[in-house]
């Protein structure tokens, strides 16, 4: 018996190393998310460069939509916001920004200076949209297809390998239903 | 060429860190003594080879060869050379070719200063350490060698170097750090080498501590420079954020704290064996597990390095065989004999066995904090962090009782205190730190507080323990007190206490009594924070060697005098674009004024940042406190006695209060291997 209680360390190891395997398959940017698939929630919220401007999901354009959530407060936001700066340009599909959890002030100075590449950006102070989104940290990015529909959400800051890699091919694939829908 | 160089000698080493690790074992269980003696030469040589294949990787930063991918993606050429310097391990793969070289220079180490160690024992232990490097150097090499090419196409500018990491401080952080971090597995090698000849005895635990004084010293200081790096570089005005990385660094040293003075019961009294064994074995199970953390990208953190499955899937394989087969051989070989040396409930072995547990306990739940999220995770139960509210809800309590210990501990005796004398002993430093720490917060802040009051009564209590212990200890036999009895184990111990007890003083009141004063400010106008004026007088532009920066004039003035001019600092990094706040501080003993620019606002008005943080450098005081003792006890001159025939009557020379190791420690001369 006190023999047998010498492999107790051993043990837990084992178990924390099947839990450490198992992290390994995860990825903590890719936020699995009950709303993907469905269609992107509704909302009432002014936009931050004016409180009286009230913004709703109809003022979405047609065509692809990418909604990233940011804030003043948070450093990676800061890092990827040259790189939305260029994707702002594309012509493929428009950026709107989701202010989550900011003061209007320094959200407008932030746009000022460090330039805006949202349509719009709703401001989210009290978070009701970004709840319903699920929204756990900042900067998160999701993409809603022609139809509304949530099709992805991610984690953390774009640069241009993940650009590339995560959401490249999405951005194709959707583009690809759109011309097939047409056929 | 040059970086190809670089490449063949960390190959080369990968070569001698194979035969350092079969060669000697071979020839122990041969009983061949010739294939023994090699261990040494062939630790040197990794060693050598290693050191040529960071300097070369050094060379390739200084020298801006952008072929280099990884100086590519980490230096630029308007990088001051200092900073190029430390640009080696400012990314994945050299900070990992960094902890490689710790490594080899903590086995070169071993093998230069074990003269007082047998040759058998010694042998294995430097296998053991070249199985480690054999793992380390094969992960360097196949998955993230730094001296990968980028032919054809040379950049003719790097990306420079992160930001956040050019800081003077940065040069010597992770040096440290890793120096701690890898020093455990000189102590994992001890044990395991201990085990592997079944004499868990006295003898390992008097060899292996030194060594794991060491690493504790540096990953004490490397921890304390993270934290003061953190304090002054983020612009945050925090010093400790519970991120996982930091935990990562955090957990190998509430084991290795533990582990160190668990080694001192069982070299002393022969007791805690196995246990001791096992917090060798788990305090560099912790490092390997920080290691995996960081570089897995299993968990986000603020300094994570680019995330790769494959990468964190190699550790994970060294991790199972390190960890899975160490304690496996502990299963099987654990110490059969219940321990020699039996002791009373009020006893030092008590009190430091619960000290044991209880840092034991804290080091699970930091653990369980950190992992959490990945277990909800892995569990399918969706994605959640934790933050520091539940570290510091677990932490005070767990630490507050540790600390009551901690203060029994060195005044109570080894084997059987009596009662009524430690009553005695301990009555007037209870009742002096209750007054004290009652006192406090009513003098200092105005109004009690509890925390303030339990904190410092605490500190208190840790200090005058101590201090009385070593005046017990300065006493002779006719009354007189002479301070040339004591001996550096007991300053380091003194000293390395007296580091708690003033960490916990700037802990407890930062904590309590910080504030942040967020005001707009135009030129002129004046800020009044806990006494001290601070006037703005605009923002000069400034031009650094790869940035620009706004830069605030403040100046600092108590009742009309002048104290200082301070000048926080936005910088722009050019070629990262990436945007900075150097926050900038005046700095004293009892506060800190910590000014950190805000943004431009209308006009010329800017949003300024102003923390008052009392006794905010107590708490990296402490830590040199701490690092010192550390040093006392390792220079203490036991430890350095040249090879003799050890008999057991030299044992007891050595140990002054040993009675009952003896017949535990063989005489090491005679013994062989199992």
């Amino acid at each position: 018996m006190n023999k047998l209680i010498r492999f107790i360390p051993l043990v837990l190891f084992v178990a924390l190393g099947i839990v450490l395997f198992r992290g390994l398959s995860l990825n903590p940017t890719e936020l699995p998310s009950a709303l993907i698939g469905k269609s992107f929630p509704e909302f009432s919220l002014a936009t931050v460069k004016d409180a009286e401007h009230t913004v709703t999901k109809a003022d979405f354009r047609k065509g692809i939509k990418l909604v990233n959530v940011w804030g003043t407060w948070c450093p990676a936001c800061r890092s990827e916001h040259s790189y939305l700066i260029e994707l702002s340009k594309s012509k493929r599909f428009t950026l709107y920004g989701l202010n989550y959890d900011d003061e209007r002030g320094l959200a407008q100075q932030w746009l000022t200076r460090l330039g805006d590449p949202y349509e719009f950006s709703a401001f989210d102070e009290e978070g009701k949209l970004s709840v319903n989104l699920g929204v756990y940290a900042a900067p998160e990015t999701f993409v809603v297809d022609d139809l509304g529909i949530i099709r992805k959400r991610f984690a953390g800051p774009i640069d241009a390998r993940i650009w590339r890699q995560e959401f490249e091919p999405l951005v194709t694939q959707i583009e690809n239903e759109r011309k097939q829908r047409r056929n | 060429m040059i970086p190809e160089l670089g490449h063949f000698a960390l190959i080369i080493a990968f070569a001698f860190a194979i035969c350092l690790s079969i060669v000697p074992l071979v020839g122990i269980i041969s009983n061949h003594q010739k294939l023994i003696t090699y261990a040494k030469p062939l630790t040197f040589g990794m060693f050598s080879f290693t050191t040529i294949s960071i300097m070369i990787l050094a060379y390739s930063f200084v020298t801006d060869d952008f072929s280099v991918k990884y100086v590519a993606s980490h230096s630029n050429t308007h990088l001051p050379y200092y900073f190029k310097m430390s640009a080696v391990w400012g990314g994945h793969e050299g900070s990992l070719l960094l902890w490689v070289f710790s490594l080899t220079a903590w086995t070169a180490a071993v093998a230069k200063y074990s003269k007082g160690i047998e040759d058998v024992f010694i042998a294995r232990v430097l296998a053991i350490l070249g199985m480690i490097a054999v793992g380390f150097i094969a992960f360097t090499v196949l998955t993230s060698n730094p001296f990968e090419r980028l032919w054809p196409n040379v950049p003719l500018e790097g990306r420079d170097l992160n930001p956040l990491l050019q800081d003077v401080l940065f040069l010597i952080h992770p040096p440290l750090l890793y120096m701690g971090y890898v020093g455990f597995a000189v102590a994992y090698a001890f044990a395991v080498a201990a085990l592997m000849c079944g004499k868990l005895d006295a003898a390992w635990a008097r060899w292996a501590r030194p060594w794991t004084v060491g690493a504790w010293i540096f990953l004490t200081i490397g921890i304390s420079l993270g934290s003061w790096w953190a304090y002054y570089e983020l612009g945050w005005g925090g010093w400790w954020f519970w991120d996982p990385v930091e935990n990562a660094s955090f957990m190998p040293w509430l084991i290795g704290t533990a582990l160190i003075h668990s080694l001192a019961v069982t070299e002393k009294r022969g007791a805690f064996r196995n246990w001791t064994v096992l917090l060798a074995i788990f305090a560099f199970s912790l490092s390997l597990l920080g290691t995996f953390i960081v570089r897995s990208g299993i968990i986000t953190s603020v300094h994570s390095f680019a995330a790769d499955p494959s990468r964190g899937m190699f550790i994970l394989y060294l991790l199972a065989i390190a960890v899975g087969g160490s304690l496996t051989l502990f299963a099987l070989r654990a110490s059969n004999v219940a321990s020699f040396s039996r002791f009373a409930l009020y006893s030092r072995e008590t009190a430091l066995l619960i000290c044991n547990i209880v840092l034991v306990i804290a080091c699970i739940t930091v653990l369980l904090g950190t992992l959490y999220p990945l277990l909800v995770d892995a569990m399918g139960l969706g994605k959640m962090s934790v933050g520091p509210p539940y570290f510091n809800a677990v932490f005070v309590p767990i630490m507050s009782l540790l600390f009551v210990v901690m203060g029994i501990g060195p005044l109570i005796r080894w084997k059987k205190a009596k009662k009524g004398e430690l009553r005695k002993q301990l009555f007037s430093p209870s009742i002096l730190s209750v007054i004290f720490g009652l006192c406090f917060p009513f003098v200092y802040g105005g109004e009690f507080n509890a925390w303030v009051a339990m904190g410092v009564t605490l500190a208190c209590w840790v200090q005058l323990v101590v201090l009385k212990e070593l005046l017990n200890q300065t006493k002779l036999a006719d009354g007189l007190r002479s301070f040339s009895r004591i001996t550096l184990s007991q300053w380091g111990m003194t000293i390395a206490h007296s580091g708690i007890a003033i960490t916990i003083v700037g802990v407890t009141l930062v904590s309590i009594y910080e504030t942040e004063t967020n005001v707009k400010m135009n030129i002129g106008e004046s800020v009044n924070v806990a006494g001290v004026d601070i006037r703005f007088d605009g923002v000069k532009q400034v031009q650094g060697p790869n940035y620009s920066a706004d830069q605030g004039q403040f100046t600092l003035s108590k009742n009309g005098e002048f104290v200082s001019l301070l000048q926080p600092e936005r910088r722009t990094y050019l070629v990262q674009t990436m945007g900075m706040t150097e926050a900038a501080m005046d700095a004293g003993l009892f506060r800190d004024v910590y000014i950190a620019l805000g943004d431009p606002l209308s006009g010329n008005a800017w949003a300024i940042r102003v923390h008052y943080k009392p006794f905010v450098r107590w708490i990296w005081l402490g830590t040199i406190f701490m690092a010192l003792g550390g040093g006392c006890s390792v220079m203490d001159k036991r430890y350095r006695r040249k090879k003799e025939k050890v008999t057991p009557t030299k044992v007891v020379a050595a140990n002054k209060d040993n009675d009952a190791v003896i017949q535990t420690s063989m005489p090491q001369s005679i013994s062989k291997q199992s």
